[in-house]
């Protein structure tokens, strides 16, 4: 009940007018950042921090959110309609919604990713209300060891975005790993595969591989066709840009999927949204009837990672306002803008600044909604982009690329290193590697790495520690068990096979 | 035209993914496999450099020991797309003298008019278009620096 009266006071701070138009202006430009690549929602709050700073510190956090969660809403639309992922956790939603768009459901896939993103941020904001005391206490609980066996239990998703062949998503998997490696080691100060670059030391940023992988990849394979230029099919009427029962009725388990995976990985800092929409897309695949068909354009490989996408805001909302502690990148910076304001994210927050955590929880249920009635009536006007013949659609494409890359760093070296990420997608697809894999591996490889380093040096180099506590033993376990899960496969399909043959 | 069998793509990229799992092994050779605090900077590249040679070696015996031909090769296919990548590269080389909206204006008319052989009044409409367009929303509208050349855009 003292929940509900503080959601009560919450929403009464949330419809205050100035509240309700800045919450809009924060999730319109949340939505407008994420269609952008390379422009994310981190740079954008840091960009107009400075302008919130008359502003009142609650109206000014209900903005600098909504950009945050709003960004998570428009990610999806590059990723759908041009296999570009608008910020980095939108890589899997290319997966399956840029087939889509190649088999005429481009806006259904839209609108797929608009209704799960909605279901799941929603979700994470319950989560959020209810469960933020608990929950931080759980995340708290996680040390290396944990990490580690949780980024583990990540990497052996590739079992499950693997393609025809085993070996060669491994071999993806393990150039993924590589790349993640190049640059300084933080625990040592040695510089590792630089090529005696200073410009990698900082490492290669994930948005150039991406980029360079999926966008550029996909459109030097297709330039190979010589022809005048197809257009991808463009969906007619109304009812065809919207999804079908059919494709929401097949979404179901996906939003669930999506919303508590995302909630429960936001929850832990440092995890992101991108482990979280890879392994709802892991998790969505391998309960699937039909694992077969992800990856060629399935609604339900569009809404479980979008779905944990966004979910994964309200549950890295948590440990940020009850513990302090930034999970991400966009995290560090609003905690930056609490401090700068006088406030101190922690267990106080709640019983000291009630109106702030309150008023700030109810405004991501009101732009949630702001966002599903701003983003559905958008879908026939963002669906006209099919409708340009590859020669004009693909200089913009390369155009967007540069952009993307060259606005986070400034630098033409990473320009340079996004030709040769689109040279190594381009040979990739010719060879038939998947490209999933490698930038799994890359997410994964620098926290995979530090984890087990770290566990190692609190073991003082005993291996023991990873399975000798209970959380990560769970989770080595599952690890295990996913790895394990193409032979059981394989051998029921011939146990099947034999019953048939034998009956 | 079908390949030999030592010519399929699968055993030349495994010899190729395999020298590299080589290069990352003798890399990490030199760096410290452990210290006193712990796993060192070669501990972790070492096993993943191991693997990538196993793998890869797996990936060549598996295909050249394979009985089918490879599939038929388009090169022409081929060099249609390392002829768009070579002029992407080129676009960002030229860049850093004439700006990025310019060198975007001359891979979009080399796109359109000698990929796809489209006029040269559609082509040059594209061109500036899409210069104009990017101009529009990245330099005008989100006041984004993008490499510029002598006229200052």
């Amino acid at each position: 009940m003292e929940v509900l009266s503080s959601l009560g006071h919450g929403f009464a701070v949330a419809f205050e007018p100035l509240n309700l138009f800045w919450c809009f202006v924060g999730v319109f430009l949340g939505t407008v950042v994420g269609v952008l690549p390379g422009l994310g929602p981190a740079a954008t709050i840091a960009m107009l921090l400075p302008l919130t700073f008359n502003m009142p510190p609650t109206t000014a956090v209900i903005m600098l959110a909504g950009i945050y969660y709003g960004a998570k809403y428009g990610g999806s639309t590059t990723a759908i309609l041009l296999n570009v992922p608008g910020e980095s956790a939108s890589v899997v939603t290319c997966l399956d919604g840029y087939q889509m768009a190649r088999n005429g459901r481009g806006g259904a896939a839209l609108g797929i990713a608009a209704i799960s993103s909605f279901i799941a941020g929603t979700v994470g904001v319950v989560g959020l209300m209810l469960l933020a005391p608990p929950l931080a206490k759980f995340g708290l609980s996680f040390s290396s060891p944990e990490y580690f066996a949780l980024m583990a239990m990540g990497l052996a998703m590739v079992v499950l975005l693997a393609g025809a062949s085993m070996i060669k998503a491994l071999l993806a998997l393990l150039v993924g790993l590589w790349i993640a490696s190049i640059g300084i080691d933080l625990f040592s100060d040695a510089s590792r595969f630089t090529f005696g670059q200073s410009e990698l030391l900082d490492g290669v940023d994930f948005v150039i591989v991406a980029i360079g992988v999926f966008a550029l990849g996909e459109v030097f394979g297709n330039m190979e066709k010589r022809g005048e230029g197809t257009m991808l099919p463009v969906p007619k009427g109304l009812r065809n840009l919207l999804p079908t029962m059919a494709e929401l009725k097949a979404c179901r388990f996906a939003f669930l999927n999506g919303s508590v995976i995302g909630f429960i990985i936001g929850v832990l800092p440092g995890a992101g949204s991108t482990v979280a929409s890879f392994i709802s897309y892991g998790i969505e695949k391998a309960v699937s009837r039909h694992p077969e068909k992800f990856g060629t354009g399935v609604p339900e490989g569009v809404a479980a990672p979008e779905g944990a996408n966004n979910s994964e805001t309200g549950g890295a909302m948590v440990p940020l306002l009850t513990l302090g502690i930034p999970g991400s990148g966009t995290t560090a910076i609003l905690l930056a803008a609490f401090i700068l304001w006088g406030l101190r994210p922690g267990p106080l927050m709640i019983q000291d600044n009630p109106e702030l955590f309150w008023g700030l929880v109810a405004s991501m249920y009101v732009g949630n909604i702001m966002l599903l009635v701003l983003n559905l009536p958008l879908i026939p006007l963002f669906a006209q982009i099919l409708k340009l013949r590859e020669y004009f659609l693909y200089p913009i494409i390369f155009g967007i690329s540069i952009v993307g890359v060259y606005s986070v760093s400034g630098s033409l070296f990473d320009c340079w290193l996004l030709a040769v990420f689109g040279l190594l997608g381009y040979v990739m697809r010719r060879l038939d590697y998947p490209s999933a894999p490698l930038i799994l591996g890359l997410v994964l490889g620098d926290s995979m790495e530090r984890a087990l380093r770290q566990s190692l040096m609190m073991s003082q180099g005993d291996l023991g520690i990873l399975v000798s506590r209970p959380i990560s033993a769970t989770m080595l376990i599952l690890t295990v068990l996913l790895l394990f899960l193409p032979l059981f496969r394989k051998a029921n399909a011939w146990r099947i096979k034999a019953i048939e043959e034998n009956g | 035209m079908t390949q030999s069998k030592w010519l399929k793509g699968d055993v030349v990229s495994g010899g190729v993914l395999a020298a590299l799992g080589v290069y990352i092994i003798s890399e990490a050779w030199r760096w410290d496999y452990s210290t006193a605090e712990g796993p060192g900077p070669g501990f972790f590249p070492i096993w993943y450099g191991i693997a990538m040679v196993l793998l890869s070696l797996v990936l060549v015996v598996r295909t050249a020991s394979s009985a089918t031909a490879g599939k038929s090769t388009d090169w022409g296919g081929i060099g249609r797309a390392l002829t768009v990548w070579a002029a992407f590269a080129f676009a960002i080389a030229l860049m850093k003298f004439i700006g990025f909206l310019t060198a975007l204006a001359l891979l979009t008319l080399f796109v359109v008019a000698v990929m796809y052989g489209r006029p040269l009044k559609v082509a040059l409409a594209a061109a500036i278009g899409n210069a104009i367009g990017f101009y529009l929303v990245f330099g005008f509208a989100l006041q984004l620096n993008l490499p510029a050349g002598p006229l200052g855009f």
